[in-house]
């Protein structure tokens, strides 16, 4: 039996992206494989949940879960996966703060069930069948998992060691965690392992950006063809960068795309939308509430733009129905 | 304060400014007026320094309602933190809208230090309209959602024999 | 948030009863037990008086004795105690920051019914406090220097007053008026009541005083243009309005007057209310201080047009006062303190139009008799219709116009029945005339007042209790034949009167200036709802404002007589003093600063600050706030998108602690 550290990924309620990023390390994976055991990882090798239900407890060195938690599949694996790892890694922005996916939480189960089965154009289903939980026809019995009330990010289902941000993380992030968790080095529990700065330190614009802009007006990145030297937010885009841990080299912006959020906020904030509100209206201009309700209107989703990736932990979780 | 829904009775958590709003409960005080006693004041320097994530933290922690008061536009101690107290207030109450709160919980009132009366008069009409709405209570909320994990939780937990950890 | 665990804090809480304030109200030995169960809460009592000495004294002893670092009192508001109890903090060997003070008075027991609810507040309140005051941080005062020099805002009464106290006791002051003469009202009025000294006797020294003094720097015809700063350290520009006179030169022999083109007065004179005429060059009245000239731009000729004979210059002649150059002049001075005495104004009259003035001439307002009976004044103190010859044989003073009416201002002017007391007493004295007053209630109440009311009765003057209704000139029998009907109720007789008089004098109430709104935001103070400055406390500090080295003095705080107006000037000047004399005020330390290592240098905040305090760090790429110019708004701190801005007193960690523990059952 090898005495490598063992290494587990999982694959929760994600797109798949995370999963990529792991293959984005290119020649750096190899270093990787070559230091670790990579005992459970059923996107690319064949595992069952059998087999992670035959290991000993906290036998996995570090597992790496990615994707939100929705069903009760994905809670019962969080659950098993805590108890056989030692170290509990949310991995990426679903894991981490509910994600894309933990924009449902807009929206009730029910809401959804309808939608997708019901009323959704593409859908074809007279007798309105919806999933069941339980099913059982000719003496077979079959469970399918439940969909759970609401998206929850990892922590919100179990204890979660450290946080690798991002949609997706860099490879560079993961990389540095995995260096980390094998040289021993590793910071207090519960840190996210980024720096604990936003993305505007890094941001090669932001020396142009004026001490005051005071918008008048919100722009989408469609409507506009940015200066890709200037900083965006001046350009009157909605750049995230001021209120998101940075640690991504400011990607995006590189790409001339505004910042969206998806490393979630810094350490003191709270509430990663209504941190993001406060500077966004702080940096609107006019006196008078006809003006500051126009250019705010440039803003015509704000709990899709403030909590594109954290909507599961915004304090008040979702939609109140 | 009882929850018990008989005699549930709104919880309305006010940031007043320092100087206009608050003074204004001090006169109201001095002049004994009488107003509902579900309000719990906060005191900031100036509603500028209210983060509207204090706002969504009172909803989460059980506020039934939130009542910010400053200074009248034009007359800020500091100038001018109302102005941004309004920026940050319009773009909040969308937001608490489209997250479902209605429109009665949260309210941004200017009540300079002498108008001690419309703290009675916005105190009493807010706790009538929140109370005609009834309870938030998100911490209930949230509690009931997460029922659902407590079942799995313990079968997870249940169906794993203990099988210690293997020294490396 | 991720500072390291330190040993737990040891809480005193101390619930005051405030006699039965509070005790009469909320059940404040429940809310002390209550609170001995919070977390860290160490000693929690009950007292009966927490400002006291002895409760002071308890909080000292607590400390010591158990060792507290963290003191909350349940009591009154804190803008009245809480310099009080951070000082028994401090006396107890405690940093004075490490206090929390909770409103149960004010907020609670003053405007909740007593029971349950209002102790379950006063439970939640206390219970928030404790939570808070754990995270409180020990913090130094910081103190800023006092500016000797000090502004005052208005040269009535109360502005020469205040002038002088301070520039006897070594002050220089800058004394900004707006007309071109100092005297204010007072240099209207003709005798003062009760005693009946002339006012030009008792104002006229005064005033010279101020223009001679060598520690005043008068600035007459002059405005505020913009104030800057704060306590000890407020940056005043001052704009001087042309007169076209260049005050050095001028020696008032008024011969430019004399030599004007216009060879008679053509334009109200503002002085004596529109009652003479004066030129567009003139002296407001023969002790204007400064006693100079001045060309009025609106009127003047040459000022209007250019072409005039300039016959004033010609008369001027080799002192060359005259400047028809002159320009509007920016001043700006440093001052530490300011001192409005902005005043007020008289009630428009007009705005009552069934009393008739402005519609019948012999409708006249009481500022307008105090010129007609003054000896200096256009008629030379004869009491004349406005025919200028016919004597009045009855008058008619109507009380309370403008004043205690729904319809224009709710409030008592306090002058009023003193005054029209006065005039009917000179009017009755001057004509021998019948005088009626017709009045609400008599008020009195000052030194000397209520024997002037027995005086004027036993004079013969005749007191009608009742609000007039209507003056008209609809005469219905012989006797009211060419008078004015007086219609009011006789509520002591019981039926309607009509009495028919020559001559009707209106008593006008006082009103906050038309500009009273522009004039406190200027200097950043708060008004009553009806547009009188606020002082810091009725009782307490009424002189004060909300704003540090800022006081006020005189009617501009609320109608007021000479006598009250000259103590409280009296009162704005020793306050002034005791900043000036102490050098130095303490400072609350709750300004703002940034944490450099948590700051994405994302430039968000430094647009949030009124005063310019935060600026960036070009070469370390973060913000940067400048703590003496902090004021502690906090608007940044909510503004910063990473939490990287930190606040005394009103930090993150403290004020969400006091929202969780607030809600917390």
């Amino acid at each position: 039996m090898s005495t490598k550290p063992k290494i587990g990924f999982y694959w929760c309620a994600s797109c798949g992206g995370c999963e990529e990023s792991v293959v984005d390390l290119a020649e750096d994976v190899l270093m990787v494989v070559g230091a670790v055991d990579i005992v459970f990882w059923p996107c690319a090798m064949d595992f069952k949940k059998a087999d992670v239900e035959a290991m000993p407890d906290k036998s996995i060195v570090a597992t790496l879960l990615n994707g939100a938690i929705r069903s009760s599949e994905q809670e019962e694996m969080a659950h098993l996966l805590r108890r056989k790892s030692q170290v509990l890694i949310a991995y990426g922005s679903c894991a981490h703060t509910g994600g894309v996916p933990g924009l449902a939480n807009q929206f009730t189960r029910e809401q959804i069930m309808k939608y997708v089965y019901e009323d959704a154009p593409t859908m074809v289903n007279d007798k309105k069948t919806r999933p069941q939980t339980h099913f059982k026809e000719d003496g077979r019995e079959t469970e399918l998992p439940q969909l759970r009330n609401v998206v929850r990010a990892l922590d919100q289902v179990v204890d979660v060691d450290y946080y690798i941000p991002g949609c997706p993380p860099t490879p560079k992030l993961l990389k540095d965690a995995v260096l980390a968790l094998l040289s021993g080095k590793l910071p207090p529990k519960g840190s996210v392992l980024a720096p604990n700065i936003a993305v505007c330190q890094q941001c090669k614009r932001n020396d142009s950006k004026p001490q005051d802009i005071s918008l008048t007006e919100f722009k989408r990145p469609h409507q506009i063809i940015a200066d890709p030297e200037k900083c965006l937010l001046a350009q009157g885009l909605p750049c995230l960068g001021p209120a998101t841990r940075g640690g991504c080299d400011a990607v995006c912006i590189q790409g001339n795309m505004p910042c969206t959020g998806c490393f979630g906020p810094v350490d003191n904030v709270h509430d990663h939308g209504a941190k993001i509100l406060s500077y966004l209206a702080s940096t609107a201009a006019g006196k008078e509430q006809k003006d500051i309700t126009k250019t705010l209107a440039g803003i015509p989703d704000p709990v899709g733009t403030f909590y594109r990736y954290g909507l599961a932990k915004c304090v008040l979780r979702g939609k109140v129905s | 304060m009882e929850t018990k829904s008989n005699n549930w009775e709104p919880r309305i958590v006010a940031f007043f400014c320092n100087w206009c709003t608050y003074t204004a409960a001090d006169l109201a005080g001095v002049s004994r007026m009488k107003y509902a006693p579900n309000i719990r004041v906060i005191r900031l320097m100036c509603s500028g320094r209210l983060d509207p994530q204090y706002v969504m933290m009172a909803f989460a922690k059980g506020a039934d309602g939130v009542l910010i008061g400053g200074c009248h536009p034009g007359d800020c101690h500091y100038v001018e933190g109302n102005y941004k107290t309004l920026r940050r207030v319009t773009l909040l109450e969308r937001m608490l809208h489209d997250l479902g709160l209605e429109k009665e919980r949260f309210r941004l009132e200017w009540i300079s230090a002498s108008e001690g009366d419309k703290v009675k008069k916005v105190v009493n009409e807010m706790v009538e309209q929140v109370r005609a709405l009834g309870p938030l209570d998100m911490p209930g909320r949230f509690a009931d959602w997460d029922k659902e994990m407590e079942e799995l939780e313990a079968h997870v937990n249940h169906s794993q024999k203990e099988i210690p950890a293997h020294v490396h | 948030m991720n500072e390291p665990t330190k040993t737990q804090p040891r809480i005193g809480v101390y619930i005051c009863h405030c006699g039965t304030n509070i005790a009469g109200v909320v059940d404040c030995k429940a809310v002390a037990e209550t609170a001995a169960q919070y977390p860290n809460v160490v000693v929690s009592r009950d007292y009966k008086y927490m400002c006291s000495d002895p409760g002071q004294a308890l909080i000292q002893q607590d400390i010591k004795e158990h060792k507290l670092d963290r003191i909350v009192v349940s009591s009154c508001s804190p803008l009245l105690h809480e310099h009080t109890f951070r000082g028994a903090c401090e006396k107890g060997g405690l940093n004075p920051y490490c206090f929390q003070m909770v409103n149960i008075r004010e907020h609670d027991s003053w405007v909740h019914e007593k029971g349950a609810a209002a102790t379950d507040k006063a439970k939640d309140l206390t219970r928030a406090a404790v939570s808070r005051v754990a995270h409180h941080k020990p913090l130094e005062t910081k103190t800023t220097p006092i500016h000797p020099d000090v502004m005052i805002v208005g040269g009535g009464i109360a502005g020469i007053q205040a002038a002088l106290t301070l520039a006897n006791a070594g002050q220089h002051v800058y004394l900004v008026e707006r007309e071109p003469t100092i005297g204010g009202y007072m240099a209207k009025f003709d005798k003062t009541f009760p005693t009946l000294d002339c006012a030009a006797c008792i104002l006229t020294p005064k005033m010279s005083a101020v223009g001679a003094h060598p520690n005043i720097t008068l600035w007459t015809y002059s405005e505020v243009a913009k104030v800057d700063g704060f306590v000890g350290n407020y940056k005043v520009v001052v704009k001087r309005k042309p007169r076209y006179i260049i005050e050095d030169l001028c020696v008032g022999c008024n011969e430019c007057v004399t030599a004007c083109v216009f060879k008679e007065g053509k334009f109200e004179d503002e002085f004596n209310m529109g009652l003479s005429k004066r030129k567009p060059v003139y002296m407001p009245f023969p002790q204007a201080t400064p006693p100079i000239v001045l060309i009025d731009p609106e009127t003047c000729i040459n000022v209007k047009t250019g072409k005039c004979k300039k016959t004033c210059v010609e008369a001027c002649g080799d002192r060359q006062a005259i400047d028809f150059t002159q320009k509007a002049e920016m001043k700006e001075v440093q001052v530490g303190t300011i001192i409005l005495a902005t005043g007020f104004q008289p009630f428009d009259a007009k705005r009552i139009p069934q009393y008739g003035y402005g519609i019948y001439p012999n409708v006249y307002t009481s500022l307008e008799i105090e010129r007609l009976v003054n000896a200096s004044g256009p008629t030379e103190g004869h009491v004349v219709l406005r025919d200028g010859k016919t004597k009045p044989k009855s008058v008619g003073i109507v009380h309370c116009v403008g004043s205690r009416d729904n319809k224009t201002h709710r409030w008592c002017s306090r002058v009023c029945c003193m005054y029209s007391m006065k005039l009917a007493h000179l009017i009755k004295h001057h004509t021998d005339a019948e005088v009626f007053n017709f009045y609400i209630d008599i008020r009195a109440p000052g030194k000397g007042y209520e024997e002037f009311y027995e005086k004027l009765q036993e004079e013969g003057v005749h007191f009608i209790r009742g609000r007039v209704a209507e003056v008209t000139d609809w005469q219905m029998s012989k006797e009211e034949e060419g008078k004015l009907v007086i219609r009011v109720e006789d509520t002591l007789a019981g039926f309607v009167r009509r009495i028919p008089v020559d001559m009707v004098v209106l008593a006008v109430g006082l009103e906050p200036h038309a500009d009273s709104q522009d004039v406190r935001r200027q200097f950043n103070i708060s008004c009553s709802t009806e547009g009188w400055f606020l002082e810091r406390h009725p009782k307490l500090a009424p002189v004060n404002t909300f704003t540090d080295g800022i006081f006020i003095a005189g009617a501009c705080q609320g109608p007021k007589d000479i006598p009250d107006t000259v103590a409280q000037a009296g009162a704005a000047a020793a306050e002034a003093l005791s900043l000036i004399k102490a050098g130095s005020i303490e400072l609350e330390p709750n300004t703002a600063f940034v944490v450099a290592e948590e700051c994405s240098g994302c430039k968000t905040c430094i647009p949030m600050c009124p005063y310019t305090a935060i600026s960036r760090d070009d070469v370390k790429k973060v913000a940067v706030i400048n703590e003496a110019l902090c004021k502690g708004c906090g608007t940044c701190v909510a503004a910063c998108p990473s939490g990287a801005i930190k606040q005394n007193l009103f930090d993150d960690d403290e004020i969400t602690s006091e929202i969780e523990a607030i809600l917390a059952k």
